[in-house]
Protein backbone atom coordinates (compact mmCIF):
# COMPACT_ATOMS: atom_id res chain seq x y z
CA UNK A 1 0.00 0.00 0.00
CA UNK A 2 1.25 3.44 -0.96
CA UNK A 3 1.20 5.43 2.27
CA UNK A 4 2.47 8.62 0.71
CA UNK A 5 -0.54 8.61 -1.63
CA UNK A 6 -2.93 7.84 1.23
CA UNK A 7 -1.54 10.79 3.16
CA UNK A 8 -1.88 13.03 0.12
CA UNK A 9 -5.46 11.84 -0.33
CA UNK A 10 -6.22 12.62 3.29
CA UNK A 11 -4.89 16.16 2.82
CA UNK A 12 -7.09 16.56 -0.28
CA UNK A 13 -10.24 15.29 1.40
CA UNK A 14 -9.90 17.07 4.76
CA UNK A 15 -11.09 20.46 3.41
CA UNK A 16 -14.40 18.75 2.51
CA UNK A 17 -15.25 17.92 6.12
CA UNK A 18 -16.59 21.38 7.11
CA UNK A 19 -19.03 21.41 4.17
CA UNK A 20 -20.27 17.89 4.97
CA UNK A 21 -20.80 18.85 8.61
CA UNK A 22 -22.44 22.16 7.68
CA UNK A 23 -24.88 20.45 5.32
CA UNK A 24 -25.73 17.76 7.86
CA UNK A 25 -26.07 20.21 10.75
CA UNK A 26 -28.30 22.63 8.83
CA UNK A 27 -30.50 19.83 7.53
CA UNK A 28 -30.83 18.13 10.92
CA UNK A 29 -31.40 21.44 12.76
CA UNK A 30 -33.97 22.88 10.36
CA UNK A 31 -35.44 19.42 9.77
CA UNK A 32 -36.02 18.88 13.49
CA UNK A 33 -38.03 22.10 13.79
CA UNK A 34 -40.06 21.25 10.69
CA UNK A 35 -40.51 17.65 11.86
CA UNK A 36 -41.84 18.77 15.24
CA UNK A 37 -44.40 20.97 13.50
CA UNK A 38 -45.36 18.16 11.14
CA UNK A 39 -45.65 15.63 13.97
CA UNK A 40 -47.90 17.97 15.98
CA UNK A 41 -50.05 18.49 12.88
CA UNK A 42 -50.16 14.73 12.31
CA UNK A 43 -51.39 13.93 15.82
CA UNK A 44 -53.77 16.93 15.87
CA UNK A 45 -57.45 16.20 15.51
CA UNK A 46 -57.80 18.53 12.53
CA UNK A 47 -58.46 16.22 9.55
CA UNK A 48 -57.00 18.25 6.65
CA UNK A 49 -53.76 19.02 8.55
CA UNK A 50 -53.23 15.38 9.42
CA UNK A 51 -54.02 14.28 5.86
CA UNK A 52 -51.56 16.83 4.44
CA UNK A 53 -48.76 15.51 6.64
CA UNK A 54 -49.63 11.94 5.67
CA UNK A 55 -49.29 12.80 1.97
CA UNK A 56 -46.07 14.74 2.58
CA UNK A 57 -44.49 11.87 4.48
CA UNK A 58 -45.66 9.34 1.88
CA UNK A 59 -44.11 11.35 -0.98
CA UNK A 60 -40.77 11.99 0.69
CA UNK A 61 -40.36 8.50 2.07
CA UNK A 62 -41.20 6.63 -1.11
CA UNK A 63 -39.05 8.58 -3.57
CA UNK A 64 -35.25 8.62 -3.71
CA UNK A 65 -33.51 11.62 -2.17
CA UNK A 66 -31.73 12.16 -5.48
CA UNK A 67 -35.08 12.80 -7.21
CA UNK A 68 -35.96 15.35 -4.54
CA UNK A 69 -32.62 17.12 -4.95
CA UNK A 70 -32.98 17.22 -8.75
CA UNK A 71 -36.59 18.41 -8.52
CA UNK A 72 -35.47 21.39 -6.46
CA UNK A 73 -32.12 22.14 -8.11
CA UNK A 74 -32.98 21.54 -11.79
CA UNK A 75 -36.77 21.33 -11.70
CA UNK A 76 -37.80 24.64 -10.17
CA UNK A 77 -35.96 26.61 -12.87
CA UNK A 78 -38.54 25.38 -15.38
CA UNK A 79 -41.07 27.89 -14.02
CA UNK A 80 -40.68 31.47 -15.18
CA UNK A 81 -42.47 32.67 -12.07
CA UNK A 82 -39.83 31.15 -9.82
CA UNK A 83 -36.96 32.38 -11.98
CA UNK A 84 -38.25 35.93 -11.60
CA UNK A 85 -39.11 35.72 -7.90
CA UNK A 86 -36.97 37.08 -5.08
CA UNK A 87 -36.26 33.49 -4.00
CA UNK A 88 -34.31 32.75 -7.19
CA UNK A 89 -30.89 33.86 -5.87
CA UNK A 90 -31.31 31.19 -3.17
CA UNK A 91 -32.85 28.47 -5.35
CA UNK A 92 -30.09 28.94 -7.93
CA UNK A 93 -27.38 27.98 -5.42
CA UNK A 94 -26.57 24.27 -5.24
CA UNK A 95 -25.73 24.67 -1.55
CA UNK A 96 -29.18 25.96 -0.61
CA UNK A 97 -30.92 23.46 -2.87
CA UNK A 98 -29.06 20.65 -1.12
CA UNK A 99 -29.95 22.06 2.31
CA UNK A 100 -33.63 22.44 1.35
CA UNK A 101 -33.88 18.94 -0.12
CA UNK A 102 -32.09 17.30 2.83
CA UNK A 103 -34.23 19.28 5.28
CA UNK A 104 -37.54 18.35 3.64
CA UNK A 105 -36.40 14.73 3.43
CA UNK A 106 -35.25 14.34 7.02
CA UNK A 107 -38.34 16.21 8.26
CA UNK A 108 -40.54 13.51 6.71
CA UNK A 109 -38.66 10.65 8.39
CA UNK A 110 -38.17 12.48 11.70
CA UNK A 111 -41.80 13.53 11.97
CA UNK A 112 -42.75 9.85 12.10
CA UNK A 113 -40.10 9.21 14.76
CA UNK A 114 -41.36 12.16 16.83
CA UNK A 115 -44.95 11.03 16.33
CA UNK A 116 -43.99 7.66 17.78
CA UNK A 117 -42.42 9.47 20.73
CA UNK A 118 -45.44 11.71 21.26
CA UNK A 119 -47.85 8.80 21.17
CA UNK A 120 -45.75 6.85 23.65
CA UNK A 121 -46.45 9.42 26.38
CA UNK A 122 -48.97 7.70 28.62
CA UNK A 123 -52.43 9.21 29.02
CA UNK A 124 -51.96 9.23 32.80
CA UNK A 125 -49.06 11.69 32.55
CA UNK A 126 -51.12 14.02 30.38
CA UNK A 127 -54.14 13.76 32.66
CA UNK A 128 -51.98 14.44 35.71
CA UNK A 129 -50.59 17.54 34.03
CA UNK A 130 -54.04 18.77 33.13
CA UNK A 131 -55.28 18.03 36.65
CA UNK A 132 -52.53 20.27 38.03
CA UNK A 133 -54.02 23.05 35.94
CA UNK A 134 -51.30 23.27 33.29
CA UNK A 135 -52.18 24.96 30.02
CA UNK A 136 -51.78 22.95 26.82
CA UNK A 137 -48.52 24.76 26.04
CA UNK A 138 -47.09 24.20 29.50
CA UNK A 139 -48.09 20.57 29.30
CA UNK A 140 -46.31 20.22 25.97
CA UNK A 141 -43.15 21.95 27.16
CA UNK A 142 -42.86 20.42 30.62
CA UNK A 143 -44.31 16.91 30.27
CA UNK A 144 -44.97 15.70 26.75
CA UNK A 145 -41.91 16.93 24.84
CA UNK A 146 -39.26 15.82 27.36
CA UNK A 147 -40.82 12.36 27.58
CA UNK A 148 -41.25 12.12 23.82
CA UNK A 149 -37.66 13.23 23.22
CA UNK A 150 -36.34 10.56 25.54
CA UNK A 151 -38.42 7.91 23.81
CA UNK A 152 -37.51 9.03 20.27
CA UNK A 153 -33.80 9.61 20.79
CA UNK A 154 -32.41 6.20 19.71
CA UNK A 155 -34.36 6.23 16.42
CA UNK A 156 -33.56 9.89 15.91
CA UNK A 157 -29.88 9.08 16.37
CA UNK A 158 -29.97 6.69 13.40
CA UNK A 159 -31.74 9.35 11.36
CA UNK A 160 -28.88 11.79 12.06
CA UNK A 161 -26.36 9.18 10.87
CA UNK A 162 -28.45 8.62 7.74
CA UNK A 163 -28.42 12.38 7.09
CA UNK A 164 -24.62 12.57 7.40
CA UNK A 165 -24.44 9.78 4.82
CA UNK A 166 -27.03 11.53 2.65
CA UNK A 167 -24.93 14.71 2.36
CA UNK A 168 -22.80 12.72 -0.10
CA UNK A 169 -25.55 13.24 -2.69
CA UNK A 170 -24.80 16.96 -2.67
CA UNK A 171 -21.68 16.09 -4.64
CA UNK A 172 -23.90 15.18 -7.60
CA UNK A 173 -25.03 18.82 -7.82
CA UNK A 174 -21.41 20.03 -7.92
CA UNK A 175 -20.80 20.61 -4.19
CA UNK A 176 -17.27 19.66 -3.16
CA UNK A 177 -17.84 18.02 0.19
CA UNK A 178 -15.97 14.83 1.14
CA UNK A 179 -17.54 12.61 -1.53
CA UNK A 180 -17.32 15.38 -4.14
CA UNK A 181 -13.60 15.80 -3.52
CA UNK A 182 -13.16 12.03 -3.51
CA UNK A 183 -14.93 11.64 -6.87
CA UNK A 184 -12.81 14.43 -8.32
CA UNK A 185 -9.62 12.81 -7.03
CA UNK A 186 -10.64 9.41 -8.41
CA UNK A 187 -11.24 10.83 -11.87
CA UNK A 188 -7.85 12.57 -11.72
CA UNK A 189 -5.79 9.65 -10.41
CA UNK A 190 -7.85 6.53 -11.25
CA UNK A 191 -6.97 5.13 -7.83
CA UNK A 192 -10.48 4.40 -6.65
CA UNK A 193 -9.55 1.98 -3.90
CA UNK A 194 -7.13 4.19 -1.97
CA UNK A 195 -9.40 7.23 -2.20
CA UNK A 196 -12.36 5.11 -1.11
CA UNK A 197 -10.49 3.85 1.96
CA UNK A 198 -9.58 7.35 3.11
CA UNK A 199 -13.04 8.83 2.46
CA UNK A 200 -14.72 5.87 4.18
CA UNK A 201 -12.42 6.29 7.20
CA UNK A 202 -13.38 9.97 7.51
CA UNK A 203 -17.12 9.19 7.36
CA UNK A 204 -16.73 6.35 9.87
CA UNK A 205 -14.88 8.62 12.27
CA UNK A 206 -17.56 11.33 12.02
CA UNK A 207 -20.34 8.81 12.51
CA UNK A 208 -18.52 7.19 15.41
CA UNK A 209 -18.21 10.52 17.21
CA UNK A 210 -21.86 11.43 16.53
CA UNK A 211 -23.07 8.02 17.72
CA UNK A 212 -21.08 8.43 20.93
CA UNK A 213 -22.51 11.92 21.53
CA UNK A 214 -26.06 10.61 21.11
CA UNK A 215 -25.34 7.72 23.46
CA UNK A 216 -24.05 10.22 26.02
CA UNK A 217 -27.21 12.31 25.68
CA UNK A 218 -29.32 9.17 26.00
CA UNK A 219 -27.45 8.26 29.18
CA UNK A 220 -28.01 11.73 30.64
CA UNK A 221 -31.73 11.64 29.81
CA UNK A 222 -32.46 8.25 31.37
CA UNK A 223 -31.25 8.43 34.97
CA UNK A 224 -34.21 6.28 36.02
CA UNK A 225 -32.90 3.32 34.01
CA UNK A 226 -29.48 3.30 35.65
CA UNK A 227 -28.82 1.06 38.61
CA UNK A 228 -29.08 3.07 41.82
CA UNK A 229 -25.76 4.16 43.30
CA UNK A 230 -24.65 1.91 46.12
CA UNK A 231 -24.61 4.56 48.85
CA UNK A 232 -28.29 5.29 48.34
CA UNK A 233 -29.14 1.62 48.83
CA UNK A 234 -27.17 1.47 52.05
CA UNK A 235 -28.95 4.52 53.41
CA UNK A 236 -32.32 2.88 52.78
CA UNK A 237 -31.21 -0.15 54.71
CA UNK A 238 -29.60 -2.19 51.96
CA UNK A 239 -31.05 -4.32 49.19
CA UNK A 240 -34.14 -6.15 50.28
CA UNK B 1 -46.92 26.17 -24.13
CA UNK B 2 -50.29 25.08 -22.85
CA UNK B 3 -50.86 23.78 -19.36
CA UNK B 4 -51.12 20.23 -20.57
CA UNK B 5 -47.96 20.26 -22.65
CA UNK B 6 -46.43 17.77 -20.25
CA UNK B 7 -48.97 15.19 -21.40
CA UNK B 8 -47.53 15.26 -24.92
CA UNK B 9 -43.98 15.38 -23.60
CA UNK B 10 -44.47 12.29 -21.48
CA UNK B 11 -47.11 10.69 -23.71
CA UNK B 12 -46.88 7.70 -25.98
CA UNK B 13 -47.49 9.54 -29.24
CA UNK B 14 -44.77 10.57 -31.71
CA UNK B 15 -42.02 12.45 -29.89
CA UNK B 16 -43.42 11.35 -26.51
CA UNK B 17 -41.08 10.12 -23.80
CA UNK B 18 -43.54 7.66 -22.27
CA UNK B 19 -42.08 4.44 -23.71
CA UNK B 20 -38.52 5.51 -22.84
CA UNK B 21 -39.50 6.29 -19.24
CA UNK B 22 -41.31 2.96 -18.85
CA UNK B 23 -38.33 1.04 -20.27
CA UNK B 24 -36.15 2.91 -17.80
CA UNK B 25 -38.52 1.90 -15.00
CA UNK B 26 -38.10 -1.74 -16.03
CA UNK B 27 -34.33 -1.22 -15.85
CA UNK B 28 -34.66 0.26 -12.35
CA UNK B 29 -36.65 -2.78 -11.23
CA UNK B 30 -34.16 -5.17 -12.85
CA UNK B 31 -31.07 -3.60 -11.31
CA UNK B 32 -32.77 -3.25 -7.90
CA UNK B 33 -33.85 -6.91 -7.98
CA UNK B 34 -30.35 -8.04 -8.97
CA UNK B 35 -28.81 -5.96 -6.18
CA UNK B 36 -31.39 -7.18 -3.68
CA UNK B 37 -30.78 -10.82 -4.59
CA UNK B 38 -27.01 -10.42 -4.34
CA UNK B 39 -27.45 -8.63 -1.01
CA UNK B 40 -29.62 -11.49 0.26
CA UNK B 41 -26.87 -14.00 -0.53
CA UNK B 42 -24.35 -11.85 1.35
CA UNK B 43 -26.88 -11.42 4.16
CA UNK B 44 -27.34 -15.17 4.64
CA UNK B 45 -23.56 -15.67 4.77
CA UNK B 46 -23.16 -12.68 7.09
CA UNK B 47 -25.89 -13.86 9.44
CA UNK B 48 -24.37 -17.34 9.50
CA UNK B 49 -20.94 -15.86 10.30
CA UNK B 50 -22.39 -13.77 13.12
CA UNK B 51 -24.45 -16.60 14.58
CA UNK B 52 -22.18 -19.61 14.34
CA UNK B 53 -18.85 -18.51 12.94
CA UNK B 54 -15.66 -18.45 14.95
CA UNK B 55 -14.17 -15.36 16.52
CA UNK B 56 -12.46 -14.24 13.31
CA UNK B 57 -15.54 -14.74 11.11
CA UNK B 58 -17.77 -12.95 13.58
CA UNK B 59 -15.35 -10.03 13.83
CA UNK B 60 -15.20 -9.82 10.04
CA UNK B 61 -19.00 -9.82 9.76
CA UNK B 62 -19.29 -7.18 12.48
CA UNK B 63 -16.72 -5.00 10.76
CA UNK B 64 -18.54 -5.41 7.44
CA UNK B 65 -21.95 -4.35 8.78
CA UNK B 66 -20.50 -1.48 10.82
CA UNK B 67 -18.47 -0.05 7.95
CA UNK B 68 -21.14 -0.43 5.26
CA UNK B 69 -23.78 1.19 7.44
CA UNK B 70 -21.48 4.08 8.32
CA UNK B 71 -20.39 5.25 4.86
CA UNK B 72 -22.42 6.82 2.03
CA UNK B 73 -23.71 4.38 -0.60
CA UNK B 74 -22.51 6.71 -3.32
CA UNK B 75 -18.89 6.05 -2.28
CA UNK B 76 -19.44 2.31 -2.66
CA UNK B 77 -20.89 2.82 -6.13
CA UNK B 78 -17.88 4.93 -7.11
CA UNK B 79 -15.59 2.23 -5.72
CA UNK B 80 -17.17 -0.48 -7.85
CA UNK B 81 -17.54 1.61 -10.98
CA UNK B 82 -14.11 3.29 -11.03
CA UNK B 83 -12.34 0.63 -8.98
CA UNK B 84 -13.31 -2.09 -11.44
CA UNK B 85 -11.50 -0.26 -14.24
CA UNK B 86 -8.36 -0.05 -12.10
CA UNK B 87 -8.44 -3.83 -11.79
CA UNK B 88 -9.74 -4.76 -15.23
CA UNK B 89 -7.69 -2.40 -17.39
CA UNK B 90 -4.27 -3.96 -16.57
CA UNK B 91 -5.78 -7.43 -17.08
CA UNK B 92 -7.20 -6.33 -20.43
CA UNK B 93 -3.86 -4.83 -21.40
CA UNK B 94 -2.17 -8.12 -20.57
CA UNK B 95 -4.42 -9.84 -23.10
CA UNK B 96 -3.71 -7.18 -25.67
CA UNK B 97 -6.69 -4.86 -25.26
CA UNK B 98 -6.18 -1.12 -25.41
CA UNK B 99 -7.94 1.66 -23.55
CA UNK B 100 -10.02 1.53 -20.42
CA UNK B 101 -12.14 -1.43 -19.46
CA UNK B 102 -14.68 -1.10 -16.67
CA UNK B 103 -17.61 -3.13 -15.45
CA UNK B 104 -20.85 -2.32 -17.27
CA UNK B 105 -23.02 0.08 -15.24
CA UNK B 106 -25.60 -2.63 -14.56
CA UNK B 107 -23.10 -5.04 -13.04
CA UNK B 108 -21.18 -2.40 -11.08
CA UNK B 109 -24.46 -0.94 -9.78
CA UNK B 110 -25.99 -4.27 -8.84
CA UNK B 111 -22.77 -5.35 -7.08
CA UNK B 112 -22.51 -2.06 -5.18
CA UNK B 113 -26.15 -2.18 -4.11
CA UNK B 114 -25.73 -5.82 -3.16
CA UNK B 115 -22.74 -5.07 -0.96
CA UNK B 116 -24.51 -2.13 0.70
CA UNK B 117 -27.83 -3.91 1.25
CA UNK B 118 -26.01 -7.07 2.35
CA UNK B 119 -25.23 -5.29 5.61
CA UNK B 120 -28.93 -4.69 6.22
CA UNK B 121 -29.85 -8.19 5.06
CA UNK B 122 -27.36 -9.63 7.55
CA UNK B 123 -29.08 -7.94 10.47
CA UNK B 124 -32.54 -8.92 9.21
CA UNK B 125 -31.63 -12.62 8.84
CA UNK B 126 -29.77 -12.67 12.14
CA UNK B 127 -32.76 -11.19 13.95
CA UNK B 128 -35.14 -13.61 12.22
CA UNK B 129 -33.02 -16.64 13.11
CA UNK B 130 -33.01 -15.63 16.75
CA UNK B 131 -36.80 -15.68 16.64
CA UNK B 132 -36.91 -19.36 15.70
CA UNK B 133 -37.95 -21.21 18.83
CA UNK B 134 -35.30 -23.53 20.27
CA UNK B 135 -37.97 -26.22 20.59
CA UNK B 136 -38.44 -26.39 16.82
CA UNK B 137 -34.76 -27.10 16.31
CA UNK B 138 -34.60 -29.61 19.14
CA UNK B 139 -37.67 -31.38 17.76
CA UNK B 140 -36.07 -31.57 14.31
CA UNK B 141 -32.86 -33.01 15.76
CA UNK B 142 -34.85 -35.42 17.91
CA UNK B 143 -36.63 -36.84 14.86
CA UNK B 144 -33.21 -37.56 13.40
CA UNK B 145 -33.04 -34.91 10.68
CA UNK B 146 -29.61 -34.20 9.31
CA UNK B 147 -28.41 -30.59 9.47
CA UNK B 148 -29.04 -29.80 5.78
CA UNK B 149 -32.48 -31.40 5.92
CA UNK B 150 -33.35 -29.48 9.08
CA UNK B 151 -32.18 -26.26 7.44
CA UNK B 152 -34.31 -26.87 4.36
CA UNK B 153 -37.48 -28.07 6.08
CA UNK B 154 -37.51 -26.18 9.37
CA UNK B 155 -35.04 -23.32 9.69
CA UNK B 156 -35.26 -21.74 6.24
CA UNK B 157 -39.08 -21.51 6.06
CA UNK B 158 -39.32 -20.13 9.60
CA UNK B 159 -36.51 -17.62 9.13
CA UNK B 160 -38.06 -16.46 5.88
CA UNK B 161 -41.41 -15.93 7.61
CA UNK B 162 -39.87 -13.87 10.41
CA UNK B 163 -37.59 -11.98 8.03
CA UNK B 164 -40.31 -10.92 5.60
CA UNK B 165 -41.20 -7.52 7.15
CA UNK B 166 -37.50 -6.64 7.49
CA UNK B 167 -36.82 -7.77 3.93
CA UNK B 168 -39.63 -5.49 2.77
CA UNK B 169 -37.88 -2.53 4.39
CA UNK B 170 -34.58 -3.48 2.78
CA UNK B 171 -36.28 -3.75 -0.62
CA UNK B 172 -37.70 -0.22 -0.32
CA UNK B 173 -34.23 1.00 0.63
CA UNK B 174 -32.64 -0.80 -2.33
CA UNK B 175 -35.23 0.62 -4.71
CA UNK B 176 -34.42 4.17 -3.63
CA UNK B 177 -30.67 3.50 -3.68
CA UNK B 178 -30.89 2.31 -7.26
CA UNK B 179 -31.38 5.95 -8.28
CA UNK B 180 -27.72 6.51 -7.43
CA UNK B 181 -26.65 4.06 -10.14
CA UNK B 182 -27.52 6.78 -12.65
CA UNK B 183 -24.02 8.20 -11.97
CA UNK B 184 -22.57 5.21 -13.84
CA UNK B 185 -24.57 6.13 -16.94
CA UNK B 186 -26.94 3.15 -16.72
CA UNK B 187 -30.23 4.29 -18.25
CA UNK B 188 -32.63 3.69 -15.38
CA UNK B 189 -35.38 6.11 -14.30
CA UNK B 190 -33.10 8.88 -13.04
CA UNK B 191 -30.72 8.78 -15.99
CA UNK B 192 -33.61 8.72 -18.47
CA UNK B 193 -35.20 11.69 -16.70
CA UNK B 194 -31.91 13.58 -16.95
CA UNK B 195 -31.65 12.80 -20.66
CA UNK B 196 -35.25 13.86 -21.24
CA UNK B 197 -34.98 17.07 -19.27
CA UNK B 198 -31.76 17.93 -21.05
CA UNK B 199 -33.28 17.63 -24.49
CA UNK B 200 -36.69 19.18 -23.75
CA UNK B 201 -35.65 21.79 -21.16
CA UNK B 202 -38.48 20.62 -18.91
CA UNK B 203 -36.60 19.29 -15.88
CA UNK B 204 -39.50 19.57 -13.45
CA UNK B 205 -41.80 17.56 -15.71
CA UNK B 206 -39.29 14.76 -16.03
CA UNK B 207 -38.09 14.56 -12.44
CA UNK B 208 -41.67 14.71 -11.22
CA UNK B 209 -42.55 11.87 -13.56
CA UNK B 210 -39.55 9.99 -12.15
CA UNK B 211 -40.81 10.60 -8.62
CA UNK B 212 -44.25 9.26 -9.58
CA UNK B 213 -42.69 6.14 -11.11
CA UNK B 214 -40.73 5.46 -7.91
CA UNK B 215 -43.89 6.07 -5.87
CA UNK B 216 -45.80 3.57 -8.01
CA UNK B 217 -43.10 0.90 -7.86
CA UNK B 218 -42.71 1.28 -4.10
CA UNK B 219 -46.48 1.27 -3.48
CA UNK B 220 -47.13 -1.78 -5.64
CA UNK B 221 -44.23 -3.71 -4.14
CA UNK B 222 -45.35 -2.64 -0.66
CA UNK B 223 -48.80 -4.02 -1.40
CA UNK B 224 -47.35 -7.27 -2.75
CA UNK B 225 -45.13 -7.63 0.31
CA UNK B 226 -48.12 -7.10 2.58
CA UNK B 227 -50.03 -9.81 0.70
CA UNK B 228 -47.16 -12.28 0.88
CA UNK B 229 -46.72 -11.56 4.58
CA UNK B 230 -50.37 -12.46 5.06
CA UNK B 231 -49.86 -15.61 3.02
CA UNK B 232 -46.77 -16.82 4.87
CA UNK B 233 -48.13 -16.11 8.33
CA UNK B 234 -51.50 -17.77 7.69
CA UNK B 235 -50.54 -20.59 10.01
CA UNK B 236 -49.82 -18.27 12.91
CA UNK B 237 -52.30 -17.43 15.60
CA UNK B 238 -53.08 -13.75 15.70
CA UNK B 239 -53.85 -11.94 18.91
Amino acid sequence: MDFAFLYETLLTLLPGIPLTLKLAASAVGLGAVLALGLALMRVSKIGPLSAFVKTYVFFFRSTPLLVQIFLIYYGLGQFVGIRQSILWPILREPYWCAVIALTLNTAAYSSEIIRGGLQSVSAGQVEAGLACGMTRLQLLRRIVLPLALRQALPAYGSEIILMIKATALASIITLLEITGLAAKLISETYRAFEVFVVAAAIYLLINFVVTRLIQLLEYRLTPHLRPAPHAALVKQGGVA
Amino acid sequence: MTDFAFLTTLGFGPGGWGPAMLTAAAMTIAVALAGFAFGAVIGVCGAWAKLSGGVALRAAADAYTTVLRGIPDLLVIYLFYFGSSAVLTPIGRFFGATGFISLPGFLAGALAIGVVSGAYHTEVFRGAYRNVARGEIEAALATGMSRPLMFRRIVAPLVLRYALPGLGNVWQLVLKESALISVTGLVEIMRQAQIGSGSTRQPFTFFFAAAILYLLISSVSGWLLGRSEQHFTRGMRRV
